[in-house]
């Protein structure tokens, strides 16, 4: 019993210093100032570029010591970056995905930041609340379409550049050559990036072209189950299990690899492509039935009150997003600051992709997108609508059925 | 004659009082220094913990907000309405049964076998045994691989004619996905503890069985199972208990998918701790693993009485 009762009171007391969170805001210490941000890339280049910002940083602020980019792999990063919150190991700054934007800004966990007024007002507004930005819109990555121009040429279909002059590349133009490609080559025809049959928000890039969305703009409904939604899930449908022009569930087709014809992913993967042994071009995302379109993805680095020097870290957020750095960061990740969003900029840091490519795709991509699905509590929406969504990835799925069945299940959610 | 009565001495004068370090305080002294370390790492990590975890199930802990807040029974009571709950406990059940009938029967049928004198015997130990040395997660990786619809698997079984299912997508061949991944991964350990339960048969018992006629058979039920009934039941307490903590396959190979079909208990509380960050109801969610396993453990150790032969 008594070694119960100390249990227990030690328990007592580990809860209490395990929710108590690092020293509070700007705390000051005797040495100099260590500042530890987490970021989801592994990429040494993206490093490499990283520790030379801070080296820079470093240079004129003496009273900084360490500066340490942390990686953490890209499908545990928020669940690792939510558990060292709540051991205390609580990072100065870190990379936040724009799905878990609501519940970071809404919590109160991120210091506000100043607005540059350069910001593209577009690439702010997840991370906004009450008029205050609590996290700098680091990456903002249009979504485009990468082809294998072998594999079209091949297929015997038009070259989806050709489409676009002759303002036929929609839908169900794409869906064909993908159809093509899969007929007459046997490789994998249009391979949706991320999806996996697991992460169904990435389809946001293809049922936004029929004006589709998952819940309201408000976030208190469910949309699954409207009509534009049933049609753009539909064509997903055929295009798998009709056509053949998307990969099935559980079959892999690498499009680098040379593996398929057409790949829809975030710019920033063009780096795969150094290498590539096939002919390629990336192409603005097909018109849908609503029109053209584009959707963006969105990382922002915020810095939280609880670090241990939030005020350096905001002081080091702003020289490390200013605009000669943004420029170097456009690179990897295309900024989202006015004065840099042209083909010219962005043509220094992406010397595999042409000026019009850029033009279309980034440029454009970026001032008209839409950032993709976000939602307070979004790990459990996401986890609750893929169970929910599964039962779609059959050859006889209703796809009225399964839609209405997402929606019964989400609704409690969305209304907390 | 008179009897003088010796005055007996005081029992607190110094010249008569008994040294305080006796032989047998020295040896619980002794004893309790010897089983400290391990006391030490009970307390810290398992008592603590379980207190922690008690304490966390009347809590709301917001991670992000930095809140802990004192909701007495809420979680409790959440954990009486969740809907979830049914098809999770259901799963885990499923899995369960499935891993530990199979693992049990194949590590059996396996070390049987390999307990004959033929040649070859030590390879074959030694190949069923290789995959409990390997890394579970890298284990599992591989087999997602094989089980994919254009994986090892599929193509193995269409070189006979055989168009298997898509292993990871159809609910009733994902758990077998998942129970098959873990068996083969783990029946060389059981495999190993009957092996060597096994020829610590006398042989003399066998012998004299075959004299009064007895059947193979009859003697694998009247003398094998009987002589190696401990370690079957320390085999089922650790499977059992194993089968009820699965957590890397589950998160490797299905994510919980398709649907919630292999979403058991653990892979359950895991997301709801740490994905949903709903660490109170994880808490409660990881007290009811704690009851189960406990209920079963007790049941089982009771049952022993019944079935379990000690020569003694």
């Amino acid at each position: 019993m008594k070694i119960l009762t100390a249990a227990l009171s030690a328990a007592a007391l580990l809860a209490a210093a395990g929710c108590g969170g690092g020293s509070g805001s700007g705390a000051s210490s005797s040495g100099p100032i260590d500042l530890r941000m987490t970021i989801w890339s592994a990429n040494a280049k993206h490093l490499a570029l990283f520790d030379q910002i801070a080296a820079g940083y470093k240079k004129d602020h003496p009273e900084i010591g360490k500066i340490t980019f942390e990686s953490i792999p890209f499908d545990s990063y928020t669940t690792t970056l939510t558990t060292q919150i709540g051991g205390g190991n609580v990072p100065d700054l870190a990379w936040i995905f724009e799905s878990n934007a609501p519940d970071f800004v809404s919590s109160g966990a991120l210091e506000p930041i100043d607005k540059d007024p350069d910001l593209v007002p577009s690439t702010t507004t997840n991370w906004e609340k009450d008029g205050k930005l609590y996290a700098y819109p680091f990456s903002t990555s249009p979504l485009g379409v990468f082809v294998n121009t072998d594999l079209v040429k091949a297929a015997g279909r038009p070259a989806p550049a050709q489409q676009i002059a002759s303002g036929t590349w929609t839908w169900d133009e794409a869906a064909k050559t993908a159809a093509a490609v899969q007929a007459k080559t046997g490789k994998g025809g249009l391979v949706v990036g991320d999806f996996d049959y697991k992460g169904w928000d990435t389809l946001n890039a293809i049922w936004s072209g029929w004006g589709a969305r998952p819940w309201s703009k408000d976030g208190k409904s469910c949309q699954f189950d409207q009509p534009q939604m049933v049609d753009a899930m539909t064509f997903v449908h055929k295009l798998i299990f009709t056509g053949k022009g998307m990969p099935g569930p559980g079959i892999t087709k690498d499009f680098f690899a040379g593996d398929s014809s057409m790949v829809l992913t975030q710019i920033s993967r063009a780096a795969l492509l150094e290498k590539a042994k096939f002919h390629w071009d990336l192409v603005p995302l097909p018109k849908g039935p609503a029109g053209a379109y584009s959707v963006v993805g969105q990382a922002g680095i915020g810095v939280f009150k609880r670090g241990k020097h939030a005020d350096a870290a905001k002081q080091f957020l702003t020289y490390f997003s200013n605009a000669q750095n943004s420029a170097k960061l456009a690179e990897f990740f295309p900024p989202p600051r006015k004065s840099e969003l042209n083909a010219a900029t962005l043509a220094k840091a992406n010397p595999l992709l042409k000026p019009a490519q850029l033009d279309s795709v980034v440029v454009k991509g970026i001032e008209n997108g839409t950032i993709k699905p976000s939602h307070t509590g979004y790990a459990e929406l996401q986890q609750t609508v893929r169970a929910a969504l599964d039962p779609l990835w059959k050859p006889d799925a209703d796809v009225k059925t399964v839609l209405s069945g997402v929606c019964s299940k989400i609704n409690p959610l969305l209304a907390k | 004659m008179t009897l003088l009565l010796e005055k007996p001495a005081r029992s607190d004068s110094p010249a008569a009082r008994a040294p305080y370090w006796t032989m047998r305080r020295r040896d619980t002294l002794a004893g309790w220094l010897m089983v400290a370390p391990q006391l030490a790492g009970i307390v810290t990590f398992v008592l603590v913990p379980l207190g922690l975890v008690v304490w966390y199930s009347v809590h709301e802990w917001n991670v992000l907000a930095g809140t802990f807040e004192f909701v007495g029974g809420d979680n409790y009571q959440a954990l009486a309405n969740d809907q979830q709950l049914g098809p999770v406990l259901r799963a885990t059940g499923l899995f369960s049964v499935g891993l530990v009938v199979l693992n049990l029967s194949l590590a059996l049928f396996l070390a049987v076998l390999l307990n004959q004198k033929l040649r070859g015997t030590v390879v074959f130990r030694t190949l069923f045994f290789s995959p409990v040395v390997v890394t579970l997660v890298a284990w599992t990786i591989v087999w997602g691989f094989l089980l994919q619809d254009n994986g090892g698997v599929n193509a193995f079984l269409h070189v006979f004619g055989i168009n298997g299912p898509n292993w990871l997508r159809s609910g009733g061949a994902a758990m077998v996905s998942v129970i098959v991944v873990q068996l083969f991964k783990n029946v060389g350990l059981n495999m190993v503890l009957f092996l060597a339960a096994l020829q610590g048969v006398p042989a003399e018992l066998y012998e004299a069985a075959r004299i009064d006629g007895a059947s193979a058979w009859a003697r694998f039920r009247r003398v094998t199972v009987p002589l190696i009934s401990p370690t079957i039941l320390l085999t089922m307490i650790l499977t059992i208990v194993g089968s009820l903590q699965v957590f890397a396959q589950i998160a490797v190979l299905t994510q919980g998918g398709p649907g919630t079909s292999t979403t058991v208990l653990v892979y359950y509380l895991y997301q709801q701790a740490f994905q949903f960050h709903h660490f109170g109801y994880g808490a409660t969610l990881s007290l009811v693993l704690f009851l189960i396993v406990l209920v079963l453990t007790v049941v089982q150790w009771q049952m022993r009485k019944r079935w379990v032969f000690h020569e003694n």
